[in-house]
Protein backbone atom coordinates (compact mmCIF):
# COMPACT_ATOMS: atom_id res chain seq x y z
CA UNK A 1 0.00 0.00 0.00
CA UNK A 2 2.63 2.43 1.39
CA UNK A 3 4.72 1.89 -2.40
CA UNK A 4 1.42 2.73 -4.15
CA UNK A 5 1.20 5.78 -2.45
CA UNK A 6 4.68 6.65 -3.57
CA UNK A 7 4.48 5.94 -6.88
CA UNK A 8 1.35 5.55 -8.35
CA UNK A 9 0.36 2.65 -10.83
CA UNK A 10 0.16 2.76 -14.38
CA UNK A 11 -2.27 1.43 -16.39
CA UNK A 12 0.10 -0.03 -19.42
CA UNK A 13 3.92 0.33 -19.61
CA UNK A 14 7.20 -0.26 -18.04
CA UNK A 15 8.41 -0.68 -14.80
CA UNK A 16 12.11 -0.56 -13.95
CA UNK A 17 12.13 -1.37 -10.49
CA UNK A 18 15.08 -2.40 -8.22
CA UNK A 19 17.56 0.05 -9.09
CA UNK A 20 20.06 0.26 -7.05
CA UNK A 21 19.30 3.35 -5.12
CA UNK A 22 20.74 6.56 -6.78
CA UNK A 23 21.00 5.01 -9.96
CA UNK A 24 17.50 6.25 -11.32
CA UNK A 25 18.59 9.52 -12.66
CA UNK A 26 21.33 7.97 -15.10
CA UNK A 27 18.69 5.50 -16.06
CA UNK A 28 16.43 7.98 -17.09
CA UNK A 29 19.50 10.20 -19.13
CA UNK A 30 20.07 7.38 -21.29
CA UNK A 31 16.01 6.69 -21.88
CA UNK A 32 14.49 8.72 -24.96
CA UNK A 33 11.99 10.24 -22.77
CA UNK A 34 10.97 13.18 -25.07
CA UNK A 35 7.58 11.64 -26.26
CA UNK A 36 4.20 11.78 -24.42
CA UNK A 37 4.85 9.05 -21.89
CA UNK A 38 4.04 10.08 -17.80
CA UNK A 39 7.18 8.82 -15.95
CA UNK A 40 7.26 8.32 -12.60
CA UNK A 41 10.49 8.21 -10.29
CA UNK A 42 10.61 6.87 -7.04
CA UNK A 43 14.14 6.95 -5.19
CA UNK A 44 15.62 5.41 -1.86
CA UNK A 45 12.16 3.08 -1.40
CA UNK A 46 12.76 0.84 1.33
CA UNK A 47 12.93 -2.81 0.02
CA UNK A 48 13.33 -6.16 1.82
CA UNK A 49 15.52 -7.26 -0.89
CA UNK A 50 18.56 -4.92 -0.97
CA UNK A 51 17.49 -2.30 1.60
CA UNK A 52 16.97 0.71 -0.80
CA UNK A 53 16.19 0.62 -4.24
CA UNK A 54 14.93 3.15 -6.93
CA UNK A 55 12.19 2.73 -9.15
CA UNK A 56 10.73 3.92 -12.58
CA UNK A 57 7.41 3.89 -14.22
CA UNK A 58 6.53 4.76 -17.76
CA UNK A 59 3.37 4.73 -19.18
CA UNK A 60 2.46 3.86 -22.61
CA UNK A 61 6.01 2.77 -23.58
CA UNK A 62 8.03 -0.22 -23.95
CA UNK A 63 11.89 -0.27 -24.35
CA UNK A 64 13.79 -0.96 -27.08
CA UNK A 65 16.60 -3.48 -27.24
CA UNK A 66 19.15 -0.86 -26.53
CA UNK A 67 17.65 0.92 -24.19
CA UNK A 68 17.37 -2.19 -22.13
CA UNK A 69 21.24 -3.24 -22.90
CA UNK A 70 22.10 -0.03 -21.73
CA UNK A 71 19.93 -0.59 -18.30
CA UNK A 72 21.36 -3.30 -18.02
CA UNK A 73 25.22 -2.17 -18.13
CA UNK A 74 24.64 0.68 -15.30
CA UNK A 75 22.28 -1.01 -13.70
CA UNK A 76 22.12 -4.58 -14.01
CA UNK A 77 20.52 -6.03 -10.71
CA UNK A 78 17.33 -4.11 -11.63
CA UNK A 79 14.34 -5.75 -12.76
CA UNK A 80 11.97 -5.13 -16.28
CA UNK A 81 8.01 -5.55 -15.57
CA UNK A 82 5.35 -5.17 -18.44
CA UNK A 83 2.66 -3.87 -17.54
CA UNK A 84 -1.27 -4.09 -19.57
CA UNK A 85 -4.21 -3.00 -18.11
CA UNK A 86 -3.12 -2.52 -14.32
CA UNK A 87 -1.50 -6.38 -14.56
CA UNK A 88 1.91 -7.57 -14.65
CA UNK A 89 2.24 -9.22 -18.25
CA UNK A 90 5.94 -10.13 -18.01
CA UNK A 91 8.54 -9.45 -15.08
CA UNK A 92 12.14 -10.58 -16.24
CA UNK A 93 15.90 -9.99 -14.49
CA UNK A 94 17.97 -8.23 -17.00
CA UNK A 95 20.33 -9.75 -19.12
CA UNK A 96 24.08 -8.80 -19.49
CA UNK A 97 24.40 -9.54 -23.59
CA UNK A 98 27.96 -10.75 -24.13
CA UNK A 99 28.58 -7.92 -26.57
CA UNK A 100 27.26 -4.02 -26.88
CA UNK A 101 27.40 -2.79 -30.78
CA UNK A 102 26.85 0.98 -31.19
CA UNK A 103 25.69 1.57 -27.81
CA UNK A 104 29.07 2.64 -25.46
CA UNK A 105 31.09 6.17 -26.30
CA UNK A 106 34.87 4.74 -25.12
CA UNK A 107 36.11 6.97 -22.95
CA UNK A 108 39.59 6.95 -24.77
CA UNK A 109 40.30 10.44 -26.72
CA UNK A 110 42.93 8.47 -29.00
CA UNK A 111 40.44 5.50 -30.09
CA UNK A 112 39.51 5.62 -33.96
CA UNK A 113 35.66 5.51 -32.50
CA UNK A 114 36.29 9.40 -31.25
CA UNK A 115 38.51 10.29 -34.14
CA UNK A 116 36.84 8.93 -37.62
CA UNK A 117 33.10 7.51 -38.36
CA UNK A 118 33.32 4.32 -36.67
CA UNK A 119 31.01 3.08 -34.12
CA UNK A 120 31.51 1.32 -30.93
CA UNK A 121 32.13 -2.41 -30.54
CA UNK A 122 32.38 -3.47 -26.93
CA UNK A 123 32.98 -6.87 -25.36
CA UNK A 124 31.55 -7.77 -21.95
CA UNK A 125 34.45 -8.89 -20.44
CA UNK A 126 33.30 -9.78 -16.62
CA UNK A 127 29.55 -9.60 -15.87
CA UNK A 128 30.03 -9.02 -11.87
CA UNK A 129 31.59 -6.45 -11.51
CA UNK A 130 30.76 -5.23 -15.10
CA UNK A 131 34.12 -4.62 -17.34
CA UNK A 132 34.08 -4.19 -21.04
CA UNK A 133 36.69 -4.01 -23.85
CA UNK A 134 36.58 -1.55 -26.97
CA UNK A 135 37.14 -4.04 -29.47
CA UNK A 136 39.17 -0.84 -31.50
CA UNK A 137 41.80 0.01 -28.89
CA UNK A 138 41.42 -2.72 -26.02
CA UNK A 139 41.02 -0.96 -23.29
CA UNK A 140 38.98 -2.04 -20.45
CA UNK A 141 36.55 0.08 -18.57
CA UNK A 142 34.28 -0.83 -15.16
CA UNK A 143 30.64 0.44 -16.34
CA UNK A 144 30.36 2.59 -14.18
CA UNK A 145 33.65 4.69 -16.10
CA UNK A 146 31.51 4.89 -19.48
CA UNK A 147 29.18 7.15 -21.05
CA UNK A 148 26.09 5.22 -23.30
CA UNK A 149 24.15 6.94 -26.36
CA UNK A 150 21.24 5.58 -28.11
CA UNK B 1 43.74 -16.25 -40.34
CA UNK B 2 42.82 -13.48 -42.53
CA UNK B 3 44.52 -10.55 -40.89
CA UNK B 4 47.10 -10.41 -37.98
CA UNK B 5 45.75 -6.74 -35.57
CA UNK B 6 46.20 -8.11 -32.15
CA UNK B 7 47.65 -10.60 -30.12
CA UNK B 8 44.62 -11.07 -28.47
CA UNK B 9 42.93 -12.93 -31.56
CA UNK B 10 45.98 -15.46 -32.12
CA UNK B 11 45.54 -18.79 -30.38
CA UNK B 12 48.41 -20.52 -29.09
CA UNK B 13 48.63 -22.90 -31.80
CA UNK B 14 48.61 -19.98 -34.70
CA UNK B 15 51.37 -18.53 -32.87
CA UNK B 16 53.88 -21.77 -32.88
CA UNK B 17 52.49 -21.90 -36.30
CA UNK B 18 54.02 -18.77 -37.21
CA UNK B 19 57.10 -19.27 -35.52
CA UNK B 20 57.40 -22.03 -37.19
CA UNK B 21 56.86 -20.89 -40.51
CA UNK B 22 59.82 -17.91 -39.97
CA UNK B 23 62.12 -21.13 -38.54
CA UNK B 24 61.45 -22.76 -41.94
CA UNK B 25 62.12 -19.47 -43.82
CA UNK B 26 65.04 -19.10 -42.01
CA UNK B 27 66.61 -22.42 -42.05
CA UNK B 28 65.66 -22.24 -46.05
CA UNK B 29 63.47 -24.99 -46.02
CA UNK B 30 60.74 -23.20 -47.25
CA UNK B 31 60.77 -20.02 -49.89
CA UNK B 32 57.94 -18.93 -50.14
CA UNK B 33 57.46 -16.52 -53.43
CA UNK B 34 55.74 -13.21 -53.74
CA UNK B 35 56.41 -12.44 -57.62
CA UNK B 36 53.94 -9.86 -58.54
CA UNK B 37 52.61 -9.26 -55.02
CA UNK B 38 52.27 -5.60 -53.45
CA UNK B 39 52.32 -4.64 -50.16
CA UNK B 40 51.44 -1.83 -49.01
CA UNK B 41 53.18 0.05 -46.12
CA UNK B 42 50.75 2.85 -44.65
CA UNK B 43 53.45 4.91 -42.22
CA UNK B 44 51.13 7.56 -40.85
CA UNK B 45 53.39 7.56 -37.69
CA UNK B 46 57.40 7.59 -38.51
CA UNK B 47 58.96 4.32 -38.11
CA UNK B 48 62.58 3.82 -39.58
CA UNK B 49 62.99 -0.10 -38.58
CA UNK B 50 60.10 -1.12 -39.05
CA UNK B 51 59.25 0.01 -42.00
CA UNK B 52 62.59 -1.49 -43.59
CA UNK B 53 62.07 -4.66 -41.85
CA UNK B 54 58.66 -5.02 -43.61
CA UNK B 55 60.47 -3.73 -46.53
CA UNK B 56 62.98 -6.15 -46.73
CA UNK B 57 60.77 -9.30 -45.77
CA UNK B 58 58.82 -8.64 -48.97
CA UNK B 59 61.89 -8.16 -51.24
CA UNK B 60 63.50 -11.20 -49.55
CA UNK B 61 60.12 -12.62 -50.93
CA UNK B 62 60.38 -11.33 -54.19
CA UNK B 63 57.02 -9.10 -53.84
CA UNK B 64 57.55 -5.52 -53.89
CA UNK B 65 56.04 -2.50 -51.40
CA UNK B 66 54.46 0.55 -52.35
CA UNK B 67 55.23 3.15 -49.07
CA UNK B 68 53.31 6.38 -47.81
CA UNK B 69 55.01 7.95 -45.11
CA UNK B 70 53.15 10.86 -42.68
CA UNK B 71 49.77 11.73 -43.12
CA UNK B 72 50.68 14.91 -44.87
CA UNK B 73 50.42 12.32 -48.26
CA UNK B 74 47.18 11.28 -48.05
CA UNK B 75 44.03 12.40 -49.33
CA UNK B 76 42.82 13.30 -45.65
CA UNK B 77 43.98 16.68 -45.46
CA UNK B 78 41.11 17.08 -48.70
CA UNK B 79 38.67 15.81 -46.46
CA UNK B 80 38.64 12.23 -47.99
CA UNK B 81 37.54 9.92 -44.91
CA UNK B 82 40.09 7.30 -43.64
CA UNK B 83 37.69 4.49 -44.69
CA UNK B 84 37.79 5.82 -48.84
CA UNK B 85 41.87 5.80 -48.65
CA UNK B 86 41.83 2.27 -47.71
CA UNK B 87 39.48 1.36 -49.55
CA UNK B 88 41.21 2.90 -52.83
CA UNK B 89 45.08 1.94 -51.63
CA UNK B 90 43.39 -1.46 -51.36
CA UNK B 91 42.93 -1.75 -55.24
CA UNK B 92 46.13 -1.13 -55.70
CA UNK B 93 47.74 -3.87 -53.17
CA UNK B 94 47.38 -7.56 -52.70
CA UNK B 95 47.89 -6.63 -48.26
CA UNK B 96 48.32 -3.61 -46.15
CA UNK B 97 50.88 -3.30 -43.37
CA UNK B 98 49.71 0.17 -41.40
CA UNK B 99 51.10 2.16 -38.25
CA UNK B 100 48.97 4.30 -36.97
CA UNK B 101 48.75 6.43 -33.79
CA UNK B 102 45.27 6.21 -33.54
CA UNK B 103 43.69 3.24 -31.74
CA UNK B 104 42.21 0.73 -33.52
CA UNK B 105 42.94 1.82 -37.20
CA UNK B 106 44.37 -1.63 -38.00
CA UNK B 107 41.25 -3.17 -36.78
CA UNK B 108 39.33 -0.39 -38.25
CA UNK B 109 41.23 -0.98 -42.15
CA UNK B 110 40.75 -4.96 -41.60
CA UNK B 111 36.79 -4.20 -41.85
CA UNK B 112 36.75 -1.65 -44.56
CA UNK B 113 39.01 -3.39 -47.01
CA UNK B 114 39.10 -6.99 -48.00
CA UNK B 115 42.72 -7.67 -48.57
CA UNK B 116 44.58 -8.70 -45.27
CA UNK B 117 45.73 -6.18 -43.74
CA UNK B 118 49.31 -6.16 -40.40
CA UNK B 119 49.00 -3.90 -37.59
CA UNK B 120 52.51 -2.34 -37.51
CA UNK B 121 51.58 -0.53 -34.06
CA UNK B 122 48.79 1.50 -33.12
CA UNK B 123 49.48 4.06 -30.86
CA UNK B 124 49.55 2.79 -27.35
CA UNK B 125 47.46 -0.24 -28.11
CA UNK B 126 49.31 -3.44 -30.00
CA UNK B 127 52.32 -3.85 -31.83
CA UNK B 128 51.83 -7.56 -32.73
CA UNK B 129 54.79 -8.25 -35.70
CA UNK B 130 57.20 -6.99 -32.60
CA UNK B 131 55.63 -9.39 -29.94
CA UNK B 132 56.13 -12.46 -32.83
CA UNK B 133 59.60 -11.18 -33.42
CA UNK B 134 60.67 -11.32 -30.04
CA UNK B 135 58.70 -14.90 -29.37
CA UNK B 136 60.89 -16.32 -32.20
CA UNK B 137 63.80 -14.61 -30.78
CA UNK B 138 63.20 -16.35 -27.29
CA UNK B 139 62.35 -19.39 -28.81
CA UNK B 140 65.24 -19.62 -30.89
CA UNK B 141 67.81 -18.50 -27.90
CA UNK B 142 65.96 -21.09 -25.22
CA UNK B 143 64.82 -23.75 -27.09
CA UNK B 144 61.67 -23.30 -25.84
CA UNK B 145 58.97 -20.76 -24.71
CA UNK B 146 57.97 -22.81 -21.38
CA UNK B 147 59.38 -22.60 -18.11
CA UNK B 148 60.92 -19.42 -18.55
CA UNK B 149 62.19 -16.39 -16.22
CA UNK B 150 61.70 -13.23 -17.80
CA UNK B 151 62.33 -9.75 -16.98
CA UNK B 152 61.24 -6.62 -18.46
CA UNK B 153 62.92 -3.52 -17.66
CA UNK B 154 62.42 0.08 -18.26
CA UNK B 155 59.01 2.10 -19.23
CA UNK B 156 56.37 -0.51 -19.19
CA UNK B 157 53.89 2.18 -18.55
CA UNK B 158 53.73 3.33 -21.75
CA UNK B 159 55.99 1.03 -23.75
CA UNK B 160 53.32 -0.93 -26.40
CA UNK B 161 56.10 -3.63 -26.71
CA UNK B 162 56.19 -5.26 -23.74
CA UNK B 163 52.70 -4.89 -23.60
CA UNK B 164 52.18 -6.94 -26.57
CA UNK B 165 55.13 -9.26 -24.75
CA UNK B 166 53.85 -9.65 -21.98
CA UNK B 167 50.53 -10.75 -23.16
CA UNK B 168 52.24 -13.27 -26.16
CA UNK B 169 53.87 -15.00 -23.19
CA UNK B 170 50.92 -15.29 -20.96
CA UNK B 171 49.87 -18.13 -23.60
CA UNK B 172 53.04 -20.16 -22.45
CA UNK B 173 54.19 -21.11 -18.75
CA UNK B 174 56.56 -18.01 -18.08
CA UNK B 175 57.67 -15.86 -14.99
CA UNK B 176 57.99 -12.09 -15.15
CA UNK B 177 60.21 -9.66 -13.45
CA UNK B 178 59.01 -6.34 -14.27
CA UNK B 179 61.35 -3.63 -13.59
CA UNK B 180 60.87 -0.19 -13.71
CA UNK B 181 60.48 3.19 -11.60
CA UNK B 182 57.04 2.84 -9.61
CA UNK B 183 55.29 5.49 -11.60
CA UNK B 184 56.19 3.45 -14.86
CA UNK B 185 55.09 0.21 -13.62
CA UNK B 186 53.02 -2.06 -15.44
CA UNK B 187 49.48 -1.15 -16.27
CA UNK B 188 47.27 -2.57 -14.12
CA UNK B 189 44.83 -4.00 -16.59
CA UNK B 190 47.79 -6.12 -18.22
CA UNK B 191 48.66 -7.10 -14.57
CA UNK B 192 45.12 -8.25 -13.95
CA UNK B 193 45.10 -10.31 -17.59
CA UNK B 194 48.33 -11.98 -16.41
CA UNK B 195 46.65 -13.07 -13.12
CA UNK B 196 43.56 -14.52 -14.80
CA UNK B 197 45.64 -16.75 -16.84
CA UNK B 198 47.74 -17.53 -13.99
CA UNK B 199 50.59 -16.08 -14.58
CA UNK B 200 52.70 -15.13 -12.05
CA UNK B 201 55.18 -11.75 -11.21
CA UNK B 202 57.09 -9.91 -8.94
CA UNK B 203 57.81 -6.25 -9.32
CA UNK B 204 61.30 -4.59 -8.60
CA UNK B 205 62.71 -0.92 -9.15
CA UNK B 206 66.50 -1.79 -10.04
CA UNK B 207 68.20 -3.88 -12.59
CA UNK B 208 70.93 -4.80 -10.32
CA UNK B 209 70.21 -7.94 -8.54
CA UNK B 210 67.52 -8.70 -10.29
CA UNK B 211 68.91 -10.19 -13.25
CA UNK B 212 70.66 -13.29 -12.13
CA UNK B 213 68.00 -15.88 -12.10
CA UNK B 214 66.38 -14.41 -15.53
CA UNK B 215 66.83 -15.94 -18.98
CA UNK B 216 65.75 -13.05 -20.93
CA UNK B 217 66.02 -9.76 -19.64
CA UNK B 218 64.23 -7.17 -22.45
CA UNK B 219 64.86 -4.11 -21.57
CA UNK B 220 63.18 -0.54 -23.11
CA UNK B 221 63.87 3.28 -23.19
CA UNK B 222 63.00 5.00 -20.19
CA UNK B 223 62.29 8.44 -21.87
CA UNK B 224 63.68 11.86 -20.05
CA UNK B 225 59.89 13.64 -21.57
CA UNK B 226 57.85 11.02 -19.23
CA UNK B 227 59.17 12.50 -16.02
CA UNK B 228 57.53 15.85 -14.88
CA UNK B 229 60.48 16.89 -12.69
CA UNK B 230 64.13 16.75 -14.60
CA UNK B 231 65.99 15.69 -11.44
CA UNK B 232 63.75 12.86 -10.48
CA UNK B 233 64.85 11.23 -14.04
CA UNK B 234 68.38 12.29 -13.17
CA UNK B 235 67.87 10.29 -9.54
CA UNK B 236 66.60 7.07 -11.60
CA UNK B 237 68.26 6.68 -14.70
CA UNK B 238 71.43 5.43 -13.54
CA UNK B 239 69.32 2.19 -12.07
CA UNK B 240 68.16 1.73 -15.56
CA UNK B 241 71.22 1.49 -17.35
CA UNK B 242 72.68 -2.03 -17.93
CA UNK B 243 76.41 -2.49 -17.25
CA UNK B 244 78.90 -5.34 -18.37
CA UNK B 245 79.94 -5.19 -14.64
CA UNK B 246 75.99 -6.48 -13.86
CA UNK B 247 76.13 -9.68 -15.85
CA UNK B 248 78.64 -11.46 -13.89
CA UNK B 249 76.38 -13.96 -12.32
CA UNK B 250 73.97 -14.16 -14.71
CA UNK B 251 72.70 -16.94 -16.12
CA UNK B 252 74.72 -19.33 -19.04
CA UNK B 253 71.64 -19.07 -21.28
CA UNK B 254 70.75 -15.59 -20.36
CA UNK B 255 70.60 -13.36 -23.22
CA UNK B 256 69.34 -9.21 -23.37
CA UNK B 257 66.94 -8.16 -25.66
CA UNK B 258 65.85 -5.01 -26.89
CA UNK B 259 63.32 -3.68 -29.68
CA UNK B 260 66.00 -0.80 -30.63
CA UNK B 261 66.45 1.72 -31.04
CA UNK B 262 69.07 1.84 -28.02
CA UNK B 263 69.87 5.41 -26.84
CA UNK B 264 72.11 4.53 -23.76
CA UNK B 265 69.86 1.86 -21.49
CA UNK B 266 72.65 -0.59 -22.47
CA UNK B 267 76.09 0.29 -22.30
CA UNK B 268 77.89 -0.75 -25.49
CA UNK B 269 80.63 -2.94 -23.73
CA UNK B 270 77.59 -5.64 -23.23
CA UNK B 271 77.30 -5.60 -27.04
CA UNK B 272 80.64 -8.01 -27.20
CA UNK B 273 79.49 -9.96 -24.27
CA UNK B 274 77.59 -13.24 -25.36
CA UNK B 275 74.37 -12.19 -23.52
CA UNK B 276 73.70 -9.37 -26.39
CA UNK B 277 71.35 -10.47 -28.39
CA UNK B 278 69.42 -6.98 -29.76
CA UNK B 279 70.75 -6.80 -33.00
CA UNK B 280 70.24 -10.75 -33.74
CA UNK B 281 66.91 -9.69 -32.86
CA UNK B 282 66.16 -7.32 -35.17
CA UNK B 283 66.98 -9.41 -37.96
CA UNK B 284 64.67 -12.39 -36.87
CA UNK B 285 62.19 -9.51 -37.67
CA UNK B 286 62.53 -9.79 -40.59
CA UNK B 287 62.23 -14.01 -40.66
CA UNK B 288 58.74 -13.12 -38.75
CA UNK B 289 57.58 -11.24 -40.92
CA UNK B 290 58.06 -12.81 -43.93
CA UNK B 291 56.29 -15.85 -42.11
CA UNK B 292 53.37 -13.40 -41.35
CA UNK B 293 53.15 -11.76 -44.22
CA UNK B 294 53.50 -15.28 -46.54
CA UNK B 295 50.79 -16.91 -44.65
CA UNK B 296 47.98 -14.37 -44.82
CA UNK B 297 48.65 -14.30 -48.85
CA UNK B 298 48.45 -17.83 -48.46
CA UNK B 299 52.17 -18.57 -50.19
CA UNK B 300 53.25 -20.66 -47.24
Amino acid sequence: MEKQIKVNAIKNGTVIDHIAAGKALRVIDILNLKGNSSVMIGMNLHSNKIGKKDIIKIENRELSANEVNSISLIAPESKLIIIKNFKVISKSKLQIPDKLDHLIVCPNPNCITNLEKVKTKFKVVKKSPIVVRCLYCEKKYAADDVKVHI
Amino acid sequence: MENLISMRDLSKEETLDILKNAENIEKGRSLPNLQGKLAALLFFEPSTRTQFSFDTAMKRMNGNTIIMSGSKHTSQQKGETFADTLKTIAQYSDIIIIRSPIEGSARFAAEVVDIPVVNAGDGSNQHPTQALLDLYSIKKTQGTLENLKIGLAGDLRFGRTVHSLAQALSNFNVEFEFISPSFLQMPKNIKEDLLDKNISFEESTEIEGNINDLDILYVTRIQKERFADPEDFEKVKNSYVLKKNMLDDVKNNFRIMHPLPRVNEIDTEVDNTKYAYYFTQAKNGVFTRQSIISMLLGEV
